[in-house]
């Protein structure tokens, strides 16, 4: 095969999001993985290479304790971690071994066990005082710095992502951030797959329990435990297959990762947008799909905040003009292009290591018009967006076969 | 390394938090800075995360700045008072550093992106044998 050849979704799956204290990681990432290959018509033995991203469980070889679920067949494993794109990244390490033709097909499966640890990243527990102050660390700090010195933890650091979005843009501001949330949480009635499944009102979002604002209670996303897999195939293996399996074949139009390059401030605030844009932008040019031919996209709402800031990193939105779009419905599922209709991670849940193939999942179902109640009418083209700090961030963009 | 803790002998002293923090007269904050670009770091770097250099020279930051962004934190860390105001704050001159904003109620009607900050420090903890660690905000100055 030529490496300019796409490569395909064959065949996804994921298992609802929420709270398994009856089964354990391994039980879902078999789960998800047998559910992937059952839908592409295919089986463990034809693997050629199998990809598990599982954050919590880095260190665990989480591939291997898998392949004694789904069948041990001598294939290489490989476990990968990258803060919230660790699935997105599972996802490319297999692609990239079948754009080196070093494989056919092969499984990327993502999955994570958090329990009830409470909304993302909060309550860790601050660093302890010493008894007698002693200079540690490379900021040479005898406290902790947490709380001190600003924050860093997650609610607090896209709470003033969206904040400097407010500071160089007019027309943004608390009640634009609730709207995200009233969206998602809308959205979300219609997917079974969902973590949580209630609407509530912009004023309910509004005055539920400050966390760090402008990010209420529900406007950050929920710890849980869930998986998501895919298998993926080369464009010549594809081929070769039965015509149905062509069929529900879903094009991987773009696969792109992208780190966050130095820019100013991003020492002391992380930076989610200019990776997020370098990688938007990398994904346009290379699957030669416009903004405006989006049917849905699935982007990486962990905070409201985050959300709208996103909207204009990944061009859905004139630029400086989040604020004004989701004032107008832009991101609705019956609006100009739509945002998160599985409910996002807001409602969907966040399982970290799941997170980036779970909205492969998401998208992938639309395009082949099987997304059931919540289906967004003939979709054909779609984008999945996560980022992860530190930062990471996976861009995919999906097409229908045509096949 | 900067100051150490005090030895018994001359009894407790005043510490910086951070390394960058420095005190005496009139406390101010220090950074790394690149030579060849001019990035700051507050921390060591082995090189340059902007331009890949490997000089820095360390220099003064301005004392005044103005907020670009905030949030007010309710839920904190464990042991960390809340609520209190995180932000980010653009120093004049150059220079970005994030702290809490101090000598004001952490209410979302009294913080404005844009408005006019200054260094200030407090005593935040005492250790064992007396020694202060002293850290530093920023509070509303007159624009
Ligand atoms: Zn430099």
């Amino acid at each position: 095969m030529s490496n300019q050849d796409p490569v395909w979704i064959l065949g996804t799956s994921m298992t609802k999001f929420g709270r398994y204290a009856d089964k354990d990681l391994i039980d879902l990432a078999a789960e998800a993985s047998l559910g992937a290959l059952d839908d592409g018509g295919v089986a463990m033995g034809e693997m050629d290479i199998l990809a598990a991203g599982c954050l919590y469980e880095a260190n665990g070889g989480v591939g291997q304790r898998l392949q004694k679920q789904l069948g041990q067949t001598g294939i290489p494993v490989y476990n990968v971690a990258n803060a919230c794109a660790t699935g997105a990244t599972a996802v490319r390490t297999v692609m990239m071994a079948i754009k080196a033709g070093e494989a056919q097909m092969g499984l990327a499966v993502g999955v994570e066990q958090m329990g009830k640890m409470g909304m993302l990243g909060a309550d860790r527990a601050a660093r302890s005082d010493k008894q007698v102050f002693e200079r540690k660390g490379r900021f040479g700090s005898v406290v902790g710095v947490e709380g001190r010195l600003g924050t860093n933890m997650m609610p607090g650091v896209f709470a003033q992502a969206g904040m400097e979005y407010a500071y160089e843009n007019d027309g943004v501001g608390f009640e634009q951030f609730a709207k995200v949330a009233q969206k998602n949480h809308e959205h979300s009635t219609l997917n079974p797959l969902a973590q949580y499944r209630k609407a509530f009102t912009l004023d309910e979002v509004m005055s539920s329990e400050v966390i760090a604002y402008p990010n209420t209670l529900l406007m950050c996303c929920p710890t849980g435990d869930g998986s998501a897999a895919v298998v993926l195939v080369s464009d010549e293996k594809l081929k070769t297959l039965p015509r149905e399996q062509q069929r529900r074949a879903v094009k991987v139009s773009a696969s792109v990762l992208t780190s966050d390059p130095w820019t100013e401030g991003c020492q002391v605030q992380p930076d989610v947008n200019t990776l997020t844009r370098n990688a938007a932008d990398a994904a346009y040019e290379v699957s030669g799909v416009d903004p405006a031919d989006l049917d849905l996209v699935e982007l990486h709402d962990c905070f409201a905040t985050a959300e709208l800031r996103h909207y204009d990193n990944l061009r859905l939105c004139e630029p400086g003009g989040a604020g004004e779009w989701i004032d107008k419905g832009g991101p609705w599922r019956d609006g100009e292009i739509p945002v998160n209709v599985s409910g996002g991670l807001l409602s969907k849940g966040h399982p970290i290591g799941a997170t980036g193939v779970a909205n492969l999942f998401e998208v992938a179902t639309h395009l082949r018009g099987e997304a059931g109640d919540r289906q967004v009418p003939d979709a054909k083209v779609g984008l999945a967006h996560v980022i992860g700090l530190g930062s990471s961030c996976g861009v995919h963009i999906l097409e229908r076969s045509g096949l | 390394m900067g100051e150490q803790t005090a030895p018994d002998e001359t009894g407790p002293k005043q510490i910086s938090m951070v390394e960058y923090l420095k005190l005496g007269d009139e406390p101010h904050l220090v950074a790394n800075v690149c030579e060849a670009c001019g990035a700051s770091y507050f921390d060591r770097r082995n090189a340059c995360a902007a331009c890949g250099a490997r000089e820095f020279s360390t220099e003064r930051l301005a004392n005044t700045g103005e907020v670009r962004t905030f949030t007010i934190v309710h839920r904190a860390a464990r042991g960390v008072p809340a609520p209190y105001i995180s932000a980010v704050v653009d120093l004049d001159g150059g220079g970005r550093v994030k702290s809490n904003i101090i000598n004001i109620e952490p209410n979302p009607a009294n913080v404005t992106l844009g408005m006019r900050v200054r260094l200030a420090t407090y005593v935040t903890a005492t250790d064992d044998d007396g020694n202060e660690a002293v850290a530093f905000g920023y509070e509303p100055a007159a624009a």
